[in-house]
């Protein structure tokens, strides 16, 4: 379980959270939603360890998220940021590899090669394992660093915009993998991911954050925060949730 | 496969070190022998220091253009020597002891290489263009400095300067090998013990961060290396500006891996290899003096831009 209390943030001396208490369940896939300048990335860099508070805390599991080493939070919780690693030379194998190096500090052994060989098969990377990534598309870009997350193997998983380069069926296998990983009866874990696409948010979360302008508007699980009236006042424009042939999709009000 | 390579590489540099130390020797044998190896050893100090220490570099900088000359190391020296010989006159600097002269030299360049590298490496170190911009504009301001210091300087103190502004490595001091080789051993120790996190490093800060690396910790001792390799490299011989981007870019070449275990080795051998051999065609097959430094600026510089066109910063 996170536990964020009373946080404000700034960047380049510009606030961009306001006094944010929130608690975020420990199991299944929370879809953190919201405008442009929302404090979506904000908060998830903070959570993640890379921007501290002016103000307030992020507790996980009851300890202070800024007060641990990066090698304790490192097995705790993965991040994927928006801005990819991508360095020229290394393979797709090698890139996912880097996962597994808060469980060995660059002694691998067998059980880390055999996470990494899982990572590739899940997110079919299998066929690209020995190519180097500066030679792979937007899309397998992305599957690689979402692989490499998943090998980090940690029980809290952060992603900013992972469906940001990928075509609409990678961008549902991705989705459908995040919900197995949150839902993997022998490991579950919590995700966190921000999601412009309210119709995946809509379709895959359990539970659901709308942010606007550094501030909490709602959240809870998603039937209740993906509502008409709460998606129109967070997007100042009218929005309406529909089922089509079972599936929950947005619409212009 | 790197492996191998790393070791042809080795032997290569046995045998430019045994055809240095042997070729066309004549009587008296114990001398001569005995200049060779002390211009021998210098030119292996300073090229597996340079080659190494850009490799660090490259890597706390998170790209492959970036040495410690190119963002104003050499301009540095260039001015704390004007500031010497300014301090002291021409002769007081001439007259100064060997080993004291070498070891303050030294820990001036040590000290004022890890302010400048900490500055320019602060904050945004990915952001190349910064990087490169500061460095300059640093370098510009320094060489400015020092052309003004000149200035002031007599002719016969401005010849000293001038003498010790380029590298030269035929007036190396055996008692400044002492002090230099163990210092630059330990430090290559260090580096290479360092492997995995360096690897790491290459994610990126944030990356690397949220897979469990120390990032700012690892830089600040990174640079203490660095700044340490390029200061004893250069307090002995002077600056070689493009000697480490040549060193380091080859052994990218060579090993087709950037993994710091083998990188490190690959890239202090090759910068030794650079130098050993070189100064060896030079000075015993052609019988020039003195040129090697400057083909080494210009093959380096070559590198530099080809690199810089091909826009493989990373």
């Amino acid at each position: 379980m996170i536990e964020i209390e009373t946080l404000s943030v700034e960047r380049d001396h510009a606030p961009v959270l306001h006094d944010l208490s929130l608690a975020l369940p420990a199991g299944g896939l929370t879809a953190l939603i919201g405008p442009n300048g929302a404090g979506k990335s904000s908060l998830l860099l903070t959570l993640a360890g890379l921007i501290a508070p002016r103000a307030g805390r992020v507790r996980l599991d009851g300890e202070d998220i800024h007060a641990m080493r990066p090698q304790a939070r490192a097995l705790r919780l993965a991040f994927l940021g928006q801005e990819q690693a991508q360095v020229s030379r290394l393979t797709v194998r090698e890139m996912v590899g880097f996962g597994r190096w808060p469980h060995h500090r660059g002694r691998p052994g067998p059980a880390d090669r055999a996470a990494v060989a899982g990572a590739l098969a899940l997110f079919g990377l299998g066929e690209l394992a020995e190519r180097p990534v500066s030679s792979l598309s937007g899309g397998q870009r992305q599957r690689t660093q979402i692989a490499m997350a998943h090998a980090q193997a940690t029980p809290l998983v952060l992603l900013d915009e992972p469906l940001s380069a990928l075509d609409p069926r990678y961008a549902r296998e991705v989705m459908e993998a995040l919900v197995a990983m949150a839902h993997d009866p022998a490991a579950p874990r919590g995700v966190v991911v921000v999601l412009h696409d309210l119709g995946m948010a809509a379709r895959y979360a359990d539970h659901v954050v709308a942010m606007k302008h550094g501030r909490l508007v709602a959240a809870g699980p998603r039937r209740e925060v993906m509502r008409d009236a709460v998606l129109s006042a967070l997007f100042d424009t009218g929005l309406k949730l529909r089922e089509v042939e079972g599936a929950q999709v947005v619409l212009p009000a | 496969m790197a492996e191998r390579r790393l070791i042809l590489m080795a032997g290569m540099l046995a045998l430019g070190c045994a055809a240095f130390l042997l070729w066309n020797l004549r009587a008296p044998m114990g001398f001569i022998l005995s200049l060779r190896a002390t211009k021998l050893a210098a030119l292996l100090i300073v090229g597996a220091a340079t080659g190494a220490a850009t490799v660090l570099f490259q890597t706390v900088a998170g790209n492959r253009l970036i040495t410690p000359g190119i963002v104003g190391f050499d301009a540095l020296f260039v001015f704390l020597q004007t500031m010497l010989v300014l301090a002291l006159g021409g002769a007081g600097y001439a007259a100064l002891p060997v080993l004291p002269a070498f070891l303050i030299e030294t820990a001036c360049l040590a000290g004022a290489g890890m302010a400048l590298f900490g500055l320019l490496l602060r904050r945004g170190a990915g952001d190349l263009v910064r990087l490169v911009l500061s460095g300059l504009i640093l370098g510009v301001m320094l060489r400015g400095l020092s052309g003004f210091a000149q200035r002031l300087l007599e002719p016969s103190e401005f010849a000293v300067v001038q003498q010790a502004s380029f590298a030269s490595f035929g007036a190396v001091d055996h008692v400044q090998l002492f002090i230099a080789a163990p210092l630059l051993g330990l430090a290559l120790l260090v580096a290479w013990r360092l492997s995995p996190r360096l690897d790491l490093a290459l994610l990126g800060r944030d990356k690397a961060i949220t897979l469990g690396l120390d990032f700012d910790r690892l830089v600040l001792g990174v640079l203490g290396l660095i700044a340490m390799m390029v200061a004893v490299s250069t307090a002995l011989v002077g600056p070689v500006t493009f000697l480490g981007l040549l060193a380091a870019a080859l052994a990218q070449a060579l090993l087709r891996r950037l993994d710091h275990a083998a990188l490190l080795p690959a890239a202090a051998g090759l910068g030794a290899l650079i130098l050993v051999t070189g100064q060896f065609l030079f000075e015993r097959i052609l019988g020039f003096q003195s040129t090697l430094a400057v083909i080494v600026e210009f093959l380096g510089g070559l590198v530099f831009l080809a690199l810089v066109l091909r826009r493989t910063a990373r």
